[in-house]
């Protein structure tokens, strides 16, 4: 009964269905690989107005592609639903409000909601010189992290910035950009890597924590399971033509157009764990991602892989390397050519259905002139 | 008595010696395939499964023997009760040429041993086209016999079954107008599960049972066109030309539609470019093209259809079109993937001329001894 004017608040509160709403969260289910009474739950966590979860979210040295993708998610309503799953009381890019009145309110609500409210981390945290190279409010973003982070329920860094530091990290690192989990050593912090992440890893990853009051399986490097718990290369759709042995060689070459394996053109996805093949990305279906599109995956989501190798290096394959030489497919056995005797023969059956043709031909055509005069006609 | 009436004389002719030479050469062969298997004799590999002895013996040998078929359309359904006079000896003919196909289908199967499971329903796979076309032959079969049964009663003077039989004949009959519309679409059914294997210049999906069915049909009049002629060569009897000669105009009618169908349905998928590509797919279906253009061309005149000879060409022209279009589809222009290819061996064609040779004497003795033939004096 409660639960029944829950939803029909939703419905006004959203402006979506019940429907649309039961179907994004069986999709978050599944997308976990949770039961549909899970996905029951989660529904019940978002449509009770109690259980939003406050949310700070903090942006240090990104490029806000996170939080872009974010917002332009295209299942129904769902920047609706992201603002209204969760309480978003702090956001750099959304807030209305703007300088010292935003900051204020940031404090006001981590002090109101101490120890219940999750705080997202978007971007890494410049530690040279004290961190002076990235400064919000007067404040450098390391004094952000760790102050956040003191009263925080969960801590979850979206993207490869906050995950492992990212593009800031790359290279010769001249701020000493580091990701959150090495900025709060003590704390464990959900990464979900990726530039940008798919969002709907994202959204798995809060709706379970508002449902459950916990965070997903993890795995060593704190990523949940079900979204980084495989290599790309053992769900890609392409992988067949990887055991077959028929790879792309440059872009635009016959194999690029059969739909050949990247590898060889540099793809990443034989060392690179997420989930890019099984939900793919911009919500149209069909094989819309980087390497159904025909470009090699660059490892956005791995440390080590994404900005630091070059794209056209060959992956070092996690599960097993091709070999240098494949079994040669046009071997089938059983298959003869045709031989004279047999090319003769099939010439000779043919030969003499059109000789006796012709022979009938001639005789019809005699008896034909003889027989003209009792015509049946 | 009877408006059909035995072909006086002897059974033995050197033509019928000379068939009894192939027949014990394709016997033999088939007694090698029995003894050491299939590979021992022809030439199929995973990628061609169907050699010669299913898409001659059946896919094209069941449309040659579309002759009762074709008539006994024209004749019962659209009671055109003049050409009567043919039906007897296309009845024969579709007799063994279905015969011909079931038995093809017996020995190209690997292990033939398990064709008693299409007698059994328990068994039967409801998505199979292969299981309709299966049980619609062998059906039609029996069917055909129960046609041709008034010959043979008539030869033993058994009149009371005649007499019997005859009451009940038209359920047959029309069991034999349905069954082969069945099966011969079905035939065409096959391709469409073939997918990409199948060339694109042969691959109409949805459109493949009628085409094969407007082929079977215009093979069916074609046969018996050609039955007739050479019946009358052979046996020195007066030709049946004028009724023909408006038989023809059934197989105008036919392969316009059939081409218009065909060509259509390449123009409108953007397929056309495959026919000039000058591989060998393109100029088999320009060779198929021109076969069936060609009689369509002489059949068109009047003066031409009323021309014993020219009819004849033009049906044989047409059983090769047809032919080849079968051939083209199932072997010629098809592709089960890179290494495969198939070229029937010796022993494999011997075994299907073999048992082409049988059919023809078996036809041969039926004509001699039954009353099959449409006596002179009734015509």
């Amino acid at each position: 009964m409660n639960d029944e004017r829950n939803f029909e608040q939703l419905e006004k509160r959203l402006g979506v269905s019940r429907r649309d709403f039961m179907k994004f969260c069986t999709g978050v289910a599944a997308t976990m690989g949770l039961t549909t009474s899970d996905a029951m739950a989660m529904a019940n966590a978002v449509a009770s107005p109690k259980a939003r979860p406050p949310v700070i979210w903090l942006h240090g040295q990104e490029c806000t592609g996170c939080t872009e993708s974010l917002l332009r998610s295209e299942h129904p309503t769902i920047e609706t639903l992201i603002l209204d799953l969760i309480s978003l009381d702090y956001h750099e890019t959304l807030a209305a409000a703007a300088g010292h009145q935003v900051e204020a309110a940031k404090q006001a609500s981590m002090k109101a909601n101490k120890g219940k409210y999750l705080l997202v981390i978007e971007g890494a945290t410049p530690t040279k010189d004290g961190g002076i190279y990235c400064k919000i409010g007067g404040k450098t973003m390391l004094d952000h992290v760790k102050e956040a982070a003191e009263g925080a329920a969960a801590i979850v860094s979206i993207g490869s910035c906050a995950s492992w530091g990212g593009i800031p990290s790359s290279g010769i690192n001249p701020t000493e950009a580091k990701g959150a989990p090495e900025i709060l050593p003590d704390k464990t912090v959900v990464t979900i890597p990726g530039c940008p992440p798919n969002p709907y890893n994202f959204l798995s990853t809060v709706l379970h924590f508002v449902t459950f009051g916990k965070l997903p399986a993890l795995d060593h490097l704190n990523r949940p399971k079900f979204a980084y718990g495989r290599l790309i290369h053992e769900n890609c759709e392409r992988r067949p033509h990887f055991d077959a042995g028929r790879f792309a060689l440059e872009f635009g070459d016959e194999g690029h157009k059969l739909g050949y394996c990247l590898y060889k053109l540099g793809c990443k996805g034989p060392e690179t764990y997420a989930n890019c093949p099984a939900i793919e990305f911009g919500d149209v279906g069909g094989g819309a991602w980087p390497v159904g599109v025909g470009h090699p995956c660059f490892g956005c989501t791995e440390e080590g892989v994404g900005f630091t190798k070059a794209i056209h290096q060959l992956a070092d394959v996690k599960t097993h390397a091709p070999p240098n030489a494949f079994p040669y497919v046009n071997d089938r056995p059983g298959t003869n050519s045709a031989t004279p005797g047999a090319a003769a023969l099939v010439g000779g059956v043919i030969g003499a259905a059109v000789g006796a043709t012709a022979m009938a031909a001639k005789k019809l055509g005699k008896s034909n002139e003889a027989g003209d005069g009792d015509s049946q006609g | 008595m009877s408006e059909h009436q035995p072909v006086e004389g002897k059974i033995l002719t050197l033509p019928f010696m000379f068939l009894g030479v192939l027949a014990a050469i394709g016997l033999y062969f088939l007694g090698v395939r029995f003894a050491d298997g299939l590979g021992a004799v022809a030439n199929i590999n995973s990628g061609y499964p169907w050699g010669i002895w299913v898409v001659y013996d059946v896919v094209v040998g069941t449309a040659l023997a579309c002759g009762g078929y074709a008539l006994a359309f024209v004749i019962y359904v659209f009671n055109k009760g003049k050409y009567h006079p043919l039906i007897r000896p296309a009845i024969l003919a579709s007799l063994f040429g279905y015969a011909l196909g079931g038995f093809g289908a017996f020995f190209d199967m690997g292990r033939y041993w398990q064709f008693y499971n299409i007698a059994m329903p328990s068994n039967w796979n409801f998505n199979s086209v292969m299981l309709e076309v299966g049980l619609c032959v062998i059906t039609y079969i029996f069917v055909l016999f129960i046609e041709f049964a008034p010959a043979v009663l008539e030869r033993m003077g058994a009149k009371n079954m005649l007499r019997w039989l005859n009451k009940v004949l038209f359920f047959f009959i029309a069991l034999g107008v349905l069954l082969p519309t069945m099966h011969q679409s079905s035939l065409g059914s096959l391709l469409i599960i073939m997918g990409a294997k199948v060339h694109p210049l042969w691959q109409s999906l949805q459109w493949q049972p009628l085409m094969a069915l407007l082929t079977a049909l215009t093979m069916g009049f074609s046969i018996v066109i050609f039955e007739a002629s050479f019946a009358a060569v052979g046996f020195n009897r007066r030709p049946e030309t004028p009724l023909l000669a408006r038989l023809s105009k059934a197989i105008i009618a036919l392969i316009s539609v059939f081409l218009l169908v065909r060509v259509l349905e390449l123009a409108l998928n953007g397929k056309l470019g495959f026919a000039f590509a000058g591989d060998l797919a393109g100029n088999m279906f320009l060779l198929e093209m021109a076969l069936f253009i060609f009689p369509l061309v002489v059949m068109l005149s009047r003066g031409n259809r009323d021309n014993g000879r020219l009819l004849l060409f033009a049906a044989v022209s047409l059983l090769f079109a047809g032919a080849l279009y079968r051939f083209n589809a199932f072997l010629i222009a098809f592709n089960p993937g890179p290494g495969y290819s198939y070229f029937p061996s010796v022993p494999e064609i011997m075994v299907t001329v073999g048992i082409v040779a049988i059919e023809i004497m078996a036809y041969l003795v039926f004509v001699k001894k039954l009353p099959v033939l449409h006596s002179a004096e009734h015509a």
